[in-house]
């Protein structure tokens, strides 16, 4: 198939960008939408025009680098990751407009590629639970129940890829956040640390530059991993709870 | 921030639904209409002087309107600071639209307050047909006979129900009472309930005097 | 001899290479030198040797350890836990990773599980088991004391997962679920439905945030390492390249650790990220430290067949697939192009049921690899052709989801199955999936010693990055377990070892040694975007990977590892005349950072073609056509090659150094594996 890319360059960080029109010809459905972008990294190469940067590694799906905003929607049509974007899920003649992530807390570096570093600075403040090498119990010492456990679980399959930073109307990182105080306040043992987590996360994240949830639910609908909103709910209530207990 | 917005958000829904069902008495007449005006006025009256509950209440629903139009506000611009550069291709999805609406039915709400307060509590406008005096009922029905008036009040209700239905689910995320799915639905359920209600509730009275369903005598 | 990958894009006139014979050079491609007698495990029995070396090993005091800093190259399951530990310890760490985050390491990839010698299934489990299948499954090629350590340490890294808040899948009474894994008999792996990678490397990603926090450990992200700062015989630093500002750094330190991961990207199409690279090891290699079992690879049996020209890496789908799918071909060849739904039960091979009936479809990777590779080239390979042949074998769930309702399949391999639809397109509770084996895992790295420390002193090497205790084979699971045993128990206890003799002499930078490290880099970035020529880095890498998946994948000769030596030589002439990388060195620049890996890989490339002719042996994966059995089965020769072959860099212009390291079987009787 033929499509038309509409494709945000800049040439690095305090650099201007601009939206690039760019033809491609004979796009086949197999093909992944990054190896897309390959065809049309090794044409302009070809031509002495330098490839467009974007992020990818695992290309399966799991590593969370990649991530683009396609036409309006972030990681695309599909309830996906970039990398997992098929371009069976476009037709023929489509005009395709590729952007970064936009939030002022994801500065971006070049073309589509942005600095999501903040993320990591949200887990340092406290999305973690303290148990230093060698002094672990015995696994099977502190039973789980399993919806505890499933619960966890499901909130721990986020791979913080910022999705739902970049969908969300107000750039709030709430849904990665929720997605981490729920994955360790289900478990025995995230309890010692959960009010103070709780705390110090929301506040980094404050300072960060993310904004506010306003509860408009296009994060969870964004994100690849099915984060469900209730664990906004849930950072809300662990943040209440901590706050009237005077952390 | 977000908990004083779903705080003062909750009082709002309170007084809306007692401000609802005093309307609603409209429909038994001028009189029992004047008298719940009147029992406003009078609830806990060996307590306090004649109007002292209107008057503490109506000083916490100003207290509350300030806290929810400035964290509003804060949340808005924090919102806009978080993302200086926007998007070229505009999102379709549902979400953006329901979210600018919170804000944009928000501020709706708030220019029709002012109008609200002006003609029915502060100035008493009356720019209806018939004479009203001292009875609220009847200035009510007297204005709601002009159709602008109404239509302003059907706007402004749309507004309200749209409002409602997304704050009071809202307010219950917020407040971290929705973590299981099952609570999740009931709190959607909730808040289409009660804002199909209350914009429902509030729209009769208007519309009944307009179509001459409700007459002043 | 052909394969997925068709040799057609491969330039039939590559320069005949110059081989003239210099006295002591065996095939004209290297020289045998002294062989390794110590690796400095302790003696003894062996389930004392671990616990004999941790007291061995010296201590440092505390209120040293700030003083003392440590480089550790790479996030994954290895350098994150060992950077987490050693700052735990107080040690002052500095951690780097090409990622934008240290959580995005490769090891977050791993599906399948973690093997533990716990036993709580309380069927036969125990540490000698887990050792003694370990020491089989990998064909005899490991080392018994590191296997032991390994299955020894297994239960704790469970206990300190879990204390992390790593949520391994539960039974409803709250305890740890564990399942059978390919090719044992025991259930002792732990697992995280599909996650299993994820969810470890994100326990060891948070405590190492932790550590960033506290102030221990200096994280370097967007940093590639491209050289070993050398002084005085002992690894003291590091040059990497701010991938986003481009400049090149110098990081000086104590000790260096590589934790790089693997390096199947030689291949082009792998189940690795694309990312992933030998640069880090292969700089070190070229300063001196040795390289072992270089072609030791492991081809892993199911993933998702090839689909076209522009394909940038192949998908693994967990091979626990295996304990409720059923693999077969048509019996017939004529049967291939049907609709599998329409061919009936007595015209399909389930071949590997018939073949092996005890273990059939959980023999070993090695196993099932080879078997589809077999089926396919006799003409009953299905899906697309691929070049000449179908390439692909039916992976049915047909028989499960009578047995276990659609929903029992969804909750156990849900995940995968999506994934499989997803890339595919189509759906896999209706049409059987296809599956094709690819290149997976590399059991070959930097030689270490029992203190996996490299030839190189000061410089230690974890995870896949050394040449692993999995010999020449790995067993499914095994992966995840030593890269945590190195990274949070095995390397923390023994690096004290040698750090107890620092600090060392400060370094300046403009020490000679690091001027001249930090400059080869500069001189290397600048020759590269100066070439300037008509090829694309990616052209050179596919035609590398083709040459190296054709030549010396899961079947390999005399002759064609001969002819893939000549055409890898003058690929990589070109590459060093005609590469075109564009853009500058002071920004991102993506096409540089992919350059530089591949020309290391087009040296590797030829070390691993060399590695792979001078073993004239089937064993592990590696199926040498000149070495089997009358009915096909691999044929080992213990006599001549029980031993790790650690190659040493010749220079630019020599010849690599063959160094032996004999493998002694005290505990384990060797014998010709057998499935049957
Ligand atoms: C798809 C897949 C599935 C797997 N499934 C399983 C399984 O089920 N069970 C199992 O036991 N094993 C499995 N494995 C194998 C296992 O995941 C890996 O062997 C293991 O995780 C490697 O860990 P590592 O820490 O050594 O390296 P990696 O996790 O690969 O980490 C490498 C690190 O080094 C950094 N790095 C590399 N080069 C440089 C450089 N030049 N400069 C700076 N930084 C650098 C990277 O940024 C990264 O942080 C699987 C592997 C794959 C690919
Ligand atoms: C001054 C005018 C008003 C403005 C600017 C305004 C604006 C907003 C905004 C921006 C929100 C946040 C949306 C969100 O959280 O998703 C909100 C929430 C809410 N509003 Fe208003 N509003 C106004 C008046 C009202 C009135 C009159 C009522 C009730 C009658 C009301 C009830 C609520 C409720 C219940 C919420 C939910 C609180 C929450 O989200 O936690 N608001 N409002
Ligand atoms: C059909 C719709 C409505 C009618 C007929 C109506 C009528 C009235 C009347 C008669 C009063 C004066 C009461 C008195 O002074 O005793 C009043 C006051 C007020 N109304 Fe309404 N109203 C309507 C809708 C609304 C809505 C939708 C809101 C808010 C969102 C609202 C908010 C208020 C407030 C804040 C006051 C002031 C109360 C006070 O003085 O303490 N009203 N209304
Ligand atoms: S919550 Fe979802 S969208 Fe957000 S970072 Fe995690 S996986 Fe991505
Ligand atoms: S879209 Fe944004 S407003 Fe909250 S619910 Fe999601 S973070
Ligand atoms: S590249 Fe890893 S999730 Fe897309």
């Amino acid at each position: 198939m033929n499509l038309t890319l509409k494709i945000w360059r800049q040439a690095g960080p305090k650099a201007k960008g601009e939206m690039v029109t760019y033809p491609v010809t004979d796009i086949s459905e197999d093909m992944s939408f990054l190896e897309m972008l390959d065809v049309l990294n090794e044409q302009l190469n070809a031509r002495g025009e330098e490839p467009i940067a974007f992020d990818s590694d695992c290309r399966e799906g799991i590593c969370g680098m990649c991530g683009l905003m396609i036409s309006g929607k972030a990681h695309g049509p599909e309830v996906t990751t970039t990398c997992q974007l098929h371009m069976r899920s476009f037709s023929d003649g489509d005009e395709i407009t590729i952007e970064p992530w936009r939030a002022d807390a994801f500065p971006v570096i070049k073309d589509l590629v942005v600095d999501r570093s903040s993320f990591d600075r949200i887990i340092q403040a406290g999305g973690f639970i303290s148990a230093n090498t060698g002094s672990a119990p015995e696994a099977h010492s502190v039973p789980v129940p399993k919806p505890k456990a499933d619960r966890s679980f499901m909130a721990a399959a986020c791979i913080g890829c910022g999705a739902c930073v970049a969908a969300c109307p107000n750039a709030s990182g709430m849904l990665f956040m929720g997605a981490k105080i729920t994955h360790l306040g289900e478990l025995p043992q995230g309890q010692p640390e959960r009010d103070a987590r709780v705390v110090s996360m929301v506040s980094q994240h404050d300072h960060e530059g993310f904004g506010g949830c306003t509860n408009v639910g296009a994060c969870s609908a964004a994100c690849p991993k099915e984060i469900p909103l209730d664990v906004i709910n849930q950072l809300n209530k662990d943040l209440r709870g901590a706050l009237m207990r005077g952390e | 921030m977000k908990l004083l917005m779903a705080l003062s958000g909750a009082l709002f829904v309170f007084y809306v639904l007692v401000h609802m069902y005093g309307n609603l008495k409209i429909f038994g007449g001028v009189e029992a209409f004047d008298e719940y005006a009147l029992h406003l006025r009078t609830i806990l009256m060996p307590i306090l002087p004649f109007g002292g509950f209107l008057w503490i209440f109506r000083a916490l629903l100003v207290v509350a309107l300030a806290a929810h139009a400035y964290s509003a506000f804060y949340l808005w611009s924090r919102a806009r600071g978080a993302r200086t550069t926007r998007y070229v291709a505009k999102q379709a999805a549902q979400a953006t639209i329901r979210s600018r609406m919170m804000r944009w039915g928000g501020v709706a709400l708030l220019l029709f307050l002012v109008w609200h307060l002006l003609q029915f509590t502060i100035l008493k406008i009356n720019v209806g047909p018939d004479a009203a005096g001292d009875s609220a009922g009847k200035l009510v029905i007297s204005s709601f006979q002009v159709w602008w008036v109404v239509l302003i009040y059907v706007l402004a209700l749309a507004a309200l129900g749209m409002h409602l239905w997304h704050g009071v689910w809202s307010a219950s995320q917020t407040l971290g009472w929705t973590n299981s799915a099952k609570s999740r639905r009931t709190a959607k359920a909730t808040a289409t309930v009660i804002a199909l209600v209350t914009a429902v509730g509030f729209a009769l009275p208007p519309l009944a005097i307009l179509f001459g369903i409700v007459k002043g005598n | 001899m052909t394969d997925t990958q068709t040799a057609s894009t491969v330039a039939p006139e590559a320069p005949a290479p110059t081989r003239e014979a210099a006295p002591g050079v065996v095939h004209g491609l290297y020289t045998e030198g002294e062989p390794i007698v110590d690796t400095k495990a302790p003696k003894g029995p062996i389930e004392a040797r671990w616990n004999k070396r941790k007291f061995d090993a010296a201590l440092v005091n505390p209120a040293n350890r700030r003083k003392l800093t440590v480089i550790i190259v790479g996030t994954g399951l290895a350098g994150g836990a060992a950077a987490a530990t050693l700052g735990e310890a107080g040690y002052n760490v500095k951690s780097f990773c090409y990622q934008d985050s240290p959580r995005r390491a490769h090891s977050i990839a791993a599906q399948g599980g973690i093997n533990a010698a716990k036993n709580y299934k309380e069927d036969g489990d125990s540490t000698f088991r887990l050792f003694y299948d370990t020491v089989k499954g990998g064909d005899y090629r490991s080392r018994e004391s590191n296997v032991y350590r390994l299955a020894e340490v297994s239960a704790n890294i469970i206990d300190q997962c879990v204390a992390q808040g790593v949520p391994f899948a539960r039974e409803y009474g709250g305890l740890l679920d564990n399942r059978s894994f390919g090719g044992v008999q025991v259930s002792r792996t732990f697992y995280a439905r599909g996650q299993t990678g994820q969810q470890l490397l994100i326990g060891a990603y948070q405590a190492l945030e932790r550590q960033v926090a506290a102030g221990t450990v200096e994280m370097f992200s967007r940093h590639e390492m491209l050289e070993v700062v050398v002084v005085d015989g002992k690894a003291r630093g590091i040059i990497a390249r701010d991938l986003v500002t481009g400049e090149i750094e110098t990081h000086l330190a104590d000790a260096v650790v590589l934790a790089s991961g693997g390096y199947g990207n030689v291949f082009f199409l792998s189940t690795n990220a694309m990312g992933s690279n030998v640069t880090a090891t292969w700089r070190a290699h070229r300063k001196g430290a040795h390289f072992a079992n270089p072609c030791y690879t492991q081809i892993h049996p199911t993933c998702i067949p090839v689909a076209g020209e522009h394909q940038s890496k192949l998908t693994l789908m967990s091979e626990s697939l295996r304990n409720d799918g059923r693999i077969w071909v048509p019996k017939n060849a004529a049967d291939c192009e049907k609709d599998p739904r329409e061919i009936p039960e007595e015209d399909r091979d389930y071949y590997l049921e018939r073949i092996y009936p005890s273990f059939g479809n959980l023999v070993p990777r090695d196993i099932a690899s080879r078997q589809a590779k077999n089926v396919c080239d006799e003409g009953r390979g299905v899906g697309p052709k691929v070049g000449d042949f179908r390439r692909g074998v039916y992976l049915d769930f047909t028989d499960a989801l009578k047995r276990m309702s659609a929903e029992a399949v969804a909750e156990k391999y849900g995940n995968l199955l999506d994934m499989y639809q997803r890339i595919t397109g189509e759906n896999p509770y209706e049409v059987p999936m296809r599956i094709y084996p690819a290149v997976h895992y590399t059991m070959g790295g930097l030689w270490v010693d029992y203190d996996l420390q490299s030839s190189i002193p000061g410089l230690f090497v974890a995870g896949e990055a050394n040449f692993s205790d999995h010999g020449a084979n790995r067993l499914g699971a095994s992966a995840l377990m030593q890269g945590l045993a190195d990274g949070y128990f095995v390397l923390p206890n023994t690096i004290r070892d040698y750090l107890a003799k620092g600090p060392f002499p400060k370094l300046e930078e403009s020490n000679e040694a690091v001027v001249e490290a930090r400059a080869s880099v500069d001189a290397r970035v600048q020759k590269l975007l100066s070439i300037n020529g008509d090829r694309s880095v990616d052209s050179f890498h596919k035609e590398l990977g083709n040459i190296m998946w054709e030549y010396c994948g899961m079947e390999r000769s005399e002759e064609g590892l001969l002819k893939a030596i000549d055409l890898i030589r003058g690929l990589r002439d070109e590459f060093w005349r005609n590469v075109k990388v564009l853009g500058s060195a002071d920004t991102l620049n993506q096409s540089l950072e992919k350059a530089g890996r591949v020309a290391d890989f087009l040296e590797l490339g030829e070390l691993m073609c060399i590695d792979a002719l001078h073993r004239r042996e089937s064993c592990g994966g590696h199926f040498r056509a000149e070495s089997q059995t009358e009915d096909g089965e691999a044929l080992r020769h213990d006599d001549e090659y029980a031993y790790v072959a650690a190659w040493e860099w010749g220079g630019q212009d020599g010849t690599p150094v063959l160094h032996k390291e004999d493998l002694v079987y005290e505990f384990v009787e060797m014998k010709q594996r057998s499935y049957k």
